[in-house]
């Protein structure tokens, strides 16, 4: 480990990236080297490791130390890994996280997998010893004061370096990023004339001129669905109706069963989208994902609906849930109590707030609660008359 | 003497026009559908150029973000329509917004019972920031703006209202018209406003000035201290600063209510 040198991880010119592997650890020879877990890259040229939580935390080694190298399978409890045999130090190496270390090897220990397609990375480049043709510039420090100030000096000097490159780097990524966008915009006009032959076909689909087959509408719907064009064929009992929504439902449908029984029957919408994208964790739904499947409910014979209520809040609701049932059970809540507001009620249920309220305002759209209305707050009272 | 131009021969022409247009007409609507199928895949291919490059950027600057929103909004697209769309899928713009959304949704959810659905955007993004750690992604308020307005779609009461140059965010399905948009705008400056005040500023009568406050503070949006000095004072939570607050449970907040 000790032929190891701080390094900021930035690629310089000439050098390209090969292969990067997240989930690894560094070895000193048979010992865990002390570092965390990381990302190891490979580079034209260079071996580096960055921690994968601190990335200040970074390593290199030129590819010219390696003399050999080989695998190490996998055991029970035990990652597999390369073990690398190295040359010694030069004296000239720049400090690294060891001064010395006894063994003349390190190991990488893949805990994520991935160690096939290094090892087969890794021995291209060792073949091909790219970094002999390309050499690289080197950032060497200049300093011609004695022993001590030239450490100094590469410390804060180097410290200062790393910096600017980072600011250079990031720079020049983003005017980059910026000009590529301005190129997109360019090619962007098909997209603007795709956008209106999307219209036009969907005119021609709505008022029903020539026969295109149901196949060819859902391809096309998907194909609206795909750019984030509004699509002006929406049937309101079926939503945007394609495949992925229904989909969707499906797997609303058993996800949503034991956490509405939990809650009563009923749960909000937001409430349902928290639920969900928290659960999947990448490749979130977006509300109108959400809505368009619950719009399908009904038509693919699901046991669950959506529901709007007068205010304008929607939920999901399970089918076994009767309106009859609801209401008569908020009467007798009601009744037993004397009087509710909101709040108590939803106490009582363990329901939201919101729900709870929407739920008396329904039993009294029935005619079974009347209210009290002060500055107090809203109190329900069984409609006596 | 041949009739020509009426009868079954004319019918008959008109039916053959019609099936010509009909015929002409499908194979116009399928054409087209194959040309936007095409016009699809150049399209698709340019923007995975660009998201093999710039992925990172759109996760990292917000700036960017803004930009490459006006950007589909000036083609007529909305890249935050559907996870399942291409923005999602390769730029990751989606997801984004989307989780941001529900950390939206926690944070009014949180402090309801506090300010009765009414957030200053300010407060929101503090303590959207603060929920999501050091390490995360900056997020702006246009972010913010951006993931609300999609929020919108669910029902629940979503929505923005311009107060003090900046906005207030309601959560809940609270009726508020433009009297009582004006009197919190009003009450912006100093967390509070009086029957005095709405009269003297906005000329209003008493009677409309109070139905007003009565709503606001049915809905819960509005406090009443009736043992301010001079006249009773109505306070916004949602308006209250730092330094006029502190966090208090709903536990906490039960026991103190007389």
């Amino acid at each position: 480990m000790d032929r190891f040198s701080w390094s900021n991880g930035l690629l310089e010119i000439n050098e390209t990236l090969v292969i990067q592997q997240r989930g690894v650890r560094l070895y000193d020879g048979d010992d865990k080297a002390k570092l965390d877990v990381g990302v190891a890259l490979l580079s034209t040229h260079r071996l580096i490791w960055r921690d994968i939580k601190n990335h200040e935390c970074c390593v290199a080694m030129p590819l010219s130390q390696i003399i050999f190298f080989e695998e190490q399978a996998a055991g029970i409890g035990k990652s597999a890994k390369i073990v690398i045999h190295l040359h010694p130090a030069p004296a000239n190496k720049e400090p690294g996280p060891y001064q010395h270390s006894k063994y003349p090897y390190i190991k990488l220990s893949f805990k994520e997998h991935g160690q096939i397609e290094f090892y087969r990375r890794l021995t291209e480049e060792m073949t091909q010893k790219r970094w002999e043709s390309t050499p690289v510039s080197q950032s060497i420090p200049t300093g011609t004061g004695p022993q001590a100030g030239k450490i100094r000096a590469v410390g804060i000097v180097g410290i200062e370096r790393k910096i600017e490159e980072k600011r250079k780097e990031t720079d020049k990524n983003i005017s980059e990023a910026f000009e590529d966008l301005s190129k997109l915009m360019v090619k962007v006009k098909n997209a603007k004339e795709m956008v209106e032959l999307s219209r036009s076909i969907a005119n021609k689909i709505k008022d029903k001129q020539g026969d295109i087959t149901e196949d060819e509408t859902i391809r096309f719907k998907s194909y609206l669905l795909s750019m984030g064009i509004a699509n002006p064929v929406t049937r309101e009992t079926h939503g945007s109706g394609t495949h992925y929504h229904m989909q969707l439902a499906k797997q609303l449908g058993d996800m949503l069963q034991a956490p509405l029984e939990e809650r009563g029957g009923m749960m909000a919408l937001t409430e349902v989208y928290c639920l969900v994208n928290r659960a999947r964790g990448m490749e979130l739904l977006s509300p109108e994902d959400l809505v368009n499947a619950c719009k399908m409910f009904e038509s693919l014979k699901l046991p669950l609906r959506l529901r709007v209520f007068d205010s304008g809040v929607m939920v999901v609701q399970l089918q076994s849930h009767s309106e009859e049932e609801m209401i008569a059970s908020a009467l007798d809540n009601v009744s037993e109590k004397g009087s509710l507001t909101a709040e108590e009620f939803a106490k009582l249920l363990g329901l939201s707030v919101l729900l709870s309220k929407e739920r008396l305002l329904l039993a009294e759209k029935m005619g079974h609660l009347c209210r009290d209305d002060s500055v107090e707050g809203l109190r329900f009272y069984p409609n006596l008359f | 003497m041949h009739r020509r131009g009426v009868g079954a021969g004319a019918i008959a022409k008109k039916k053959l026009a019609e099936a010509k247009y009909k015929e002409r007409g499908t194979v116009l609507a399928e054409d087209q559908i194959v040309q936007m199928s095409k016009q699809l895949e150049t399209f698709k291919s340019n923007l995975e150029e660009f998201a093999s490059k710039h992925k990172q950027e759109i996760r990292k600057n917000s700036q960017f973000r803004v930009q490459f929103q006006e950007m589909c909004a000036t083609i007529g697209v909305d890249p935050l329509a559907s996870g399942k769309g291409f923005w999602s899928e390769m730029l990751g713009v989606g997801d984004f917004y989307y989780e941001l959304g529900v950390q939206i949704i926690e944070v009014c959810l949180a402090l309801k019972h506090r300010n009765g659905g009414l957030i200053t955007l300010d407060e929101l993004h503090q303590r959207v920031l603060k929920g999501r750690g050091k390490y995360a992604q900056d997020v702006s308020q246009d972010d913010l703006m951006r993931a609300i307005k999609k929020l919108k779609v669910m029902g629940n009461g979503f929505g923005m209202i311009p107060v003090g140059g900046s906005y207030l965010v309601q959560s809940v399905p609270a009726e508020l018209n433009m009297d009582h948009t004006v009197v919190l705008q009003l009450a912006e400056k100093k967390g509070y406003v009086t029957v005095s005040e709405i009269k003297d500023s906005l000329k209003w009568e008493k009677e409309r000035a109070c139905h007003v406050l009565d709503h606001l503070l049915k809905e819960g949006l509005a406090w009443l201290d009736s043992q301010a000095a001079g006249e009773a004072q109505y306070w916004l939570p949602a308006l209250f600063s730092e330094l006029t607050s502190r966090d208090v449970t709903p536990e906490e907040a039960n026991q103190m209510t007389p």
